[in-house]
């Protein structure tokens, strides 16, 4: 059976593109570590995949914003075999770095201009933070489950965020209304009881508490934590409390991806 | 044209900038600042009209959706108690933002952008004075080593004053294009006393014999040096690169005391009577006969390459070995404590990487000494920065650049002392991991010379020798070129791309450029053959450098590899693909000389030999006489509540949490036991697990010793407490002393006065006595000396650290154990035996005395309790475990009670312990090879019985409740605290 192809797209500055290529591996996928040199130049080309991720880092060192640098160049360079890619019902993937980009690049929220409505920004606490955080889905607020990355996650997940500018921002309050209209705040920032807390359960001063989105079909999604750095029980702070070996609650991120993805094989 | 932008935060946004600094402003006691924005500022220069800079804007420089900006804005008008400063970097300053935004307007299709450049701007609201406002600058927004406040008149104070240095004054970097013009040296007429002027001048660092020895050379030569000799030679013979101390000889005299443990192996033929008497011998390379005589007695098979390359090889598994380094940029980072930080671990994330023939980084380690953070400013020696704003601005740039690389940072130790005030050390470590069949280089005759990464500037020129003498406070105007600001992406671009032609076998071997530059890097890898470069060839960041210059400047993240010819097109194109900068510049001959050319001009012409063997052997002296100090009275308090508590709070105990939380240390993956655990995620854990390979069930843990207290003691009971330190956090978290390797950093005041040497030998022998009988090996390591500040001719020299760096391949890491507490009603044991050893202890230090009873280690016991410990964790028998170390028993205990959210009974009856029966002694004594184990019920008869014969004994129990007690030996209760509020006290200190 042929396997679901994905495209970890990098450039320097890009520093999650293994780990996240070995949960793509772990969920059943055949993965290729991308060089967006190749993808501009014409070496590889995004029809031959099924799903493109967007892995986490700090492309071209986040120097002016985060992210900031790629998105131009992906607008710039691929913004044509990008859009065919989406309309081809392909999914992609942002995390941390990868969800900024995406964010600046105006692939999410999602409009016909590619405009940007969202940002992330400078932490409120003024630093870069890593630390676990409890989120909850769709699911846990009764809504309908539009994003296929997320779907039938546990009520809450354990995820960590690794940012320094990870505070989710909307340009006006149409644009949020417009993002819960439409089902596309996919994860919320939490307590272990899956209610609104503050800080530090929301590490970054988000608006809404909001940690990740997607766009109107559901198929690209863009989160704040790392996904891929709890695949493994033993990623979880506190696995020594637990005598059971389950797997990492961001497994089920990437199988779900993978899983649709086959339908496009 | 010339465009200026300043982009701002709209208003409503929280300027999260504006407001750190802010709180900054707060710590140094300036309380009436009211407001601070920030603005950042692009100057654009090039051939580009307004709609180009709109497009730059609206695409790159601007985030539409929180923030506004003006081109060319006029000049502010003057508010009442506003302030503007503007802060901007030097010339020749390497700014990374420049080559971002330069492509990413090269990505927008617009061309004729000709240089970026940046700065910060701040509005600052508030009654200040003028000195307030010259603090505020000083102190918080700029370092006049690299930046100044651009003055142009806009900068509105009540008088007018200008703050810093305008950029004219700092313009003695200024960058012309010189014509070349060949410089010698005249050494051939000089007199002694001559060369020792040359040498200090030229900041050269050698002394009269090794002058004498130069001059003899081009005697025979019949000529004079050219300045470019005479600088590789400076450089090949620094301290820094050549290790003098560690290699040469010691003349060492000891005074031998009763009770004293002297290195001298044979036993003392006199009476106990006569002592003290003194002893000495001659010590032929102090790092032969002892770091090394280890490794070599000990003979593993494991270990795959020691003390040859630049970090010390072990196996991992069947497919990879694992390399480890440390080393330290303490000088650097007293005068520019971010920049300084980070290239400290820019640069020891190269030594991996130029280990073998390349290694990919998987974790970092920072361990750092500074002074007091509430040290008073009125008591800051001259010229030295104060250290809240030293530990700050380290602690920023070991984040911006590990982070960057996406190196997880899993472990580190902070300590405080007075002494580290104008001097303080910032170690930093990188483990890395490689193919098994890429593990050796070899450079051949005929492969070519090539230089990759960054382009060299005027960057850190002297920076080997600067480090080879006493840091003074006039050390920042003439060492500033020694101090320079990192490019993590550009290092991180050069790893992948290396990694890559690494796996095509496209290069025969590889090298980092560190201190000493092309200098040191292309003289060590022709040093068996022979090398010429020209330097013509070397990719410059401007114009401007003399052809010295080329070959000493320290410029980051740049290696050197050499390359068969036949596959040099193709290695070419690997870095051409990810736009890294590869450079062929020269060829490895069969000359056995150094050979450098600048514009076909012969500029260095050395003999090989000579350069690398042709130092004259000098011995230093050295003596140690133990210091005697004053035994403090004390008496034991009924209620040691207050004291625990002190503890707690104590600067080296306390939480580290707002540092670690800055480190990513999961990145990679790898994470299996983090440096933050417990109930809550933020209790201290004794050392990090990472796989480095995902998929793999091994693992590999670090950790790390560090005491300098006990040196103040003797510093060879301090050798054995690192080292029994490290080896027990490895013990600790599940793991083994079977494949476990460890480095030596010594830390050191200067090395020519014979009190400073007497200290650090016997250091030195106390690493080769705990070191062998543990049957550990030392891989790798590296020693900083003349680590002194001098002020008004009063020398102060740092005290005598020694850092131990462990790192141990574990076969499983699903066995890892964890600190803290787990469940109510699991027994307490303490391992190892306690003894009345409070010298040196934290416990004494809260009553300013260091006392003299230093912990001692016995080697051979300890082995054995740590070797029985890990086969009962490997069992599944312990539920948690913690090295007994700073505070005690105490401290340690209550780690673990309130990191696991659960109380804990203790009866100090039941502890073993032998000295003078007192609650406070036993529970605070620092004692070493002891842990403290938390066992579930059930398996309390497997646990005594797997341990038999060790020292152990049960000595309470995990409680629901959340207070922590302590029975004193006279069954009251002598400890009675909440959990919470302990926790709170050992949090709060460094929470920033």
């Amino acid at each position: 059976m042929p396997k679901v192809k994905v495209c970890v797209l990098r450039t320097a500055g890009t520093n999650c593109d293994k780990e996240t290529a070995f949960a793509f591996a772990q969920a059943g996928a055949e993965t290729e570590l991308v060089h967006i040199n190749s993808l501009v130049q014409g070496d590889k080309e995004l029809v031959d995949y099924q799903i493109l991720a967007l892995p986490g880092g700090f492309s071209y060192g986040d120097d002016l914003a985060s992210g900031k640098v790629f998105a131009n160049e992906l607008k710039c360079k691929l913004s044509a075999a990008l859009k065919k890619f989406v309309e081809q019902g392909k999914l992609i993937i942002g995390i941390c770095n990868g969800f900024q980009i995406l964010a600046k690049s105006g692939f999410l929220p999602g409009n016909k201009d590619f405009e940007q409505e969202t940002s992330l920004i400078i932490n409120d606490s003024g630093k870069f933070e890593d630390r676990w955080v409890y989120l909850r889905g769709q699911k846990t607020e009764n809504r309908r489950q539009k994003c296929v990355w997320t779907k039938d996650l546990p009520e809450v997940i354990y995820l960590p965020v690794a940012h320094g500018e990870g505070k989710f921002i909307v340009k006006d309050s149409s644009v949020l209304n417009r993002l819960k209209k439409n089902n596309q705040i996919v994860l919320k920032y939490c307590n272990a009881q899956g209610k609104s807390s503050g800080y530090p359960d929301n590490p970054n001063g988000s608006q809404e508490d909001i940690a990740g989105i997607c766009d109107e079909t559901g198929r690209i999604l863009g989160l704040m934590p790392h996904p891929e750095r709890h695949i493994r029980f033993s990623q979880h702070p506190r696995w020594f409390n637990s005598k059971i070996k389950k797997q990492g609650d961001g497994l089920t991120i990437f199988k779900n991806g993978v899983e649709y993805a086959r339908k496009l094989l | 044209m010339l465009y200026k932008i300043e982009v701002r935060d709209r208003p409503g946004i929280f300027d999260a900038i504006g407001n750190s600094v802010k709180s900054d402003m707060l710590d140094f006691g300036i309380k009436t600042v009211r407001d601070v924005r920030f603005i950042q500022v692009y100057i654009i220069e090039g051939d580009l009209i307004e709609k180009d800079i709109e497009r730059i804007c609206l695409n790159l420089l601007v985030d539409p959706i929180c923030q506004s900006y003006f081109v060319n804005p006029a000049l502010p008008k003057t508010k009442k108690d506003e302030f503007i400063v503007e802060v901007a970097y030097n010339p020749g300053v390497m700014d990374p933002v420049e080559g971002s935004t330069l492509k990413g307007i090269s990505d927008l299709g617009i061309e004729g952008a000709q240089s970026v450049k940046t700065a910060k701007k701040y509005i600052i609201k508030g009654n200040l004075t003028v000195s307030q406002l010259k603090i505020i600058c000083e102190k918080i927004l700029y370092n006049k080593l690299i930046q100044h406040v651009v003055n142009l008149g806009t900068v509105p104070s009540p008088s007018g004053t200008s703050f810093g240095d305008s950029p004219q004054v700092s313009g003695a970097r200024k960058i012309e294009t010189v014509p070349f013009f060949l410089v010698t040296v005249d050494l051939l007429n000089a007199s002694e006393k001559k060369l020792l002027e040359l040498s200090k001048k030229g900041q050269l660092f050698l002394n009269l014999a090794e002058m004498r020895a130069i001059k003899n050379y081009f005697k025979g030569l019949k000529r004079n040096p050219t300045d470019c000799e005479l600088e590789t030679i400076a450089q090949t013979w620094s301290e820094h690169c050549y290790h003098k101390t560690f290699r040469g000889k010691i003349r060492y005299t000891e005074e031998i005391r009763k009770g004293t443990v002297s290195i001298f192996p044979e036993p003392s033929t006199r009476k106990i009577e006569t002592v003290p008497f003194f002893k000495t011998k001659i010590i032929d390379g102090l790092l032969k006969s002892t770091i090394m005589k280890v490794t070599k007695e000990l003979n593993k098979p494991w270990c795959v390459s020691v003390f040859k390359d630049n970090a010390g090889i072990i196996r991992f598994d069947d497919l990879y070995n694992i390399c480890f380094k440390v080393e330290t940029h303490n000088h650097p980072s007293a005068l520019e404590p971010f920049g300084g930080a980070n290239t400290g671990i820019g640069g020891v994330i190269r030594d991996p990487m130029g280990t073998g023939l390349g290694a990919k980084p998987f974790l970092n380690t920072d361990v750092f000494c500074f002074g007091l953070p509430d040290y008073p400013f009125s008591k800051l020696p001259v010229g030295a920065l104060h250290p809240k704003r030293i530990m700050k601005g380290v602690v920023s740039g070991v984040q911006d650049y590990g982070n960057k690389m996406g190196i997880p940072t899993v472990n580190g130790a902070i300590l405080f002392h007075e002494k580290f005030t104008g001097n303080p050390l910032v170690y930093c470590g990188t483990a890395g991991i490689m193919p098994r069949d890429k593990s050796f280089k070899k450079t051949n005759v005929g492969d070519l010379v090539v230089v990759l990464g960054g382009r060299t500037g005027r960057d850190g020129i002297h920076g080997a020798t600067f480090s080879s003498g006493e840091l003074t406070h006039e050390s920042e105007t003439i060492s500033s070129g020694a101090v320079q600001i990192g490019n993590p992406i550009q290092e991180k671009k050069m790893l992948d791309t290396i990694l890559q032609a690494r796996d095509k076998n496209l290069y025969s071997a590889i090298t980092d450029c560190g201190a000493g530059g092309l200098s040191s890097a292309v003289g060590e890898m022709g040093a068996e053959m022979g090398v010429r470069v020209d330097l013509d060839k070397v990719p410059l960041k401007y114009n401007g450098l003399s052809y010295m210059e080329v070959w000493i400047s320290e410029s980051q993240e740049r290696m050197v590899i050499s390359v068969p010819k036949e596959k040099i097109d193709q290695l070419l194109k690997v870095f051409e693909n990810e736009n890294v900068e590869a450079t062929v510049i020269g060829e490895f001959t069969d000359t056995e000389k150094l050979e450098l050319y600048y514009q076909n001009n012969l500029v260095c012409d050395l003999d090989m030999h000579f350069l690398h063997d042709g130092i004259p052997k000098t011995t230093k002296e050295a003596v140690y006489l133990q210091t005697k100090h004053r035994e403090p009275k004390i008496n034991c308090a009924k209620d040691l509540t207050p004291v625990l508590e002190k503890l707690l709070a104590d600067y080296d105990i306390c939480s580290k949490e707002c540092v670690i939380r800055r480190y990513d240390h999961e990145v990679q993956g790898g994470s299996a036991l983090k440096p933050l655990v417990g109930i809550n995620n933020d209790g201290p854990s004794d050392a990090s697990i990472v796989k480095p390979v995902l998929g793999s069930p091994k693992g590999v843990i670090v950790s790390n010793g560090i005491n300098f207290r006990y040196g103040f003691i003797d510093p060879y009971w301090m050798a054995a407490s690192c080292i029994d330190e490290a080896l027990r956090q490895i013990i600790s978290v599940g793991g083994s002393l079977k494949q476990t390797a460890i480095l030596d950093n010594f830390c050191w005041g200067n090395p020519d006065k014979p009190d400073r040497l007497g200290g650090l030998v016997r250091c030195a022998y106390g690493c080769y006595a705990a070191a062998k009988n543990f049957g550990v090996p030392f891989i790798s390591g590296k020693d900083s000396l003349y680590n002194e500040y001098n002020e008004h001719d009063k020398s102060m020299a740092i005290p005598g650290t020694l850092l131990i760096s462990a790192i141990s391949v574990m076969e499983d890491t699903d066995q890892a154990v964890s600190m803290y507490t787990k469940e109510a009603g699991n027994l307490i044991y303490i391992l190892g035996e306690t003894f009345c050893e409070l010298g040196g202890s934290h416990y004494y230090d809260l009553f300013g005395a260091v006392g003299n009873s230093v912990p001692k280690v016995n080697v051979k016991k300890a082995k054995a309790l740590f070797d029985a410990l890990n086969r009962v964790s490997a069992k599944g028998l312990v539920r948690s475990m913690h090295d007994c170390s700073e505070g005690g028993l105490g401290v340690a205990a209550a780690e673990m009670a309130f990191s696991g959210g659960l109380g804990m009974d203790l009866f100090l009856s039941s502890v073993l312990y032998t000295g003078e029966k007192r609650n406070d002694f036993i529970l605070f004594s620092e004692s070493s090879s002891r842990f403290i184990a938390e066992v579930e019920k059930n398996k309390q008869h497997e646990f005594e019985t797997a341990l038999k014969g060790m020292p152990f004994s049960l000595i309470g129990r995990v409680n629901k409740k959340k207070d922590f007690k302590v029975y004193g030996l006279d069954g009251k209760i002598c400890i009675n605290a909440d959990i919470h509020k302990l926790k709170e006290t050992w949090r709060r200190p460094l929470k920033w």
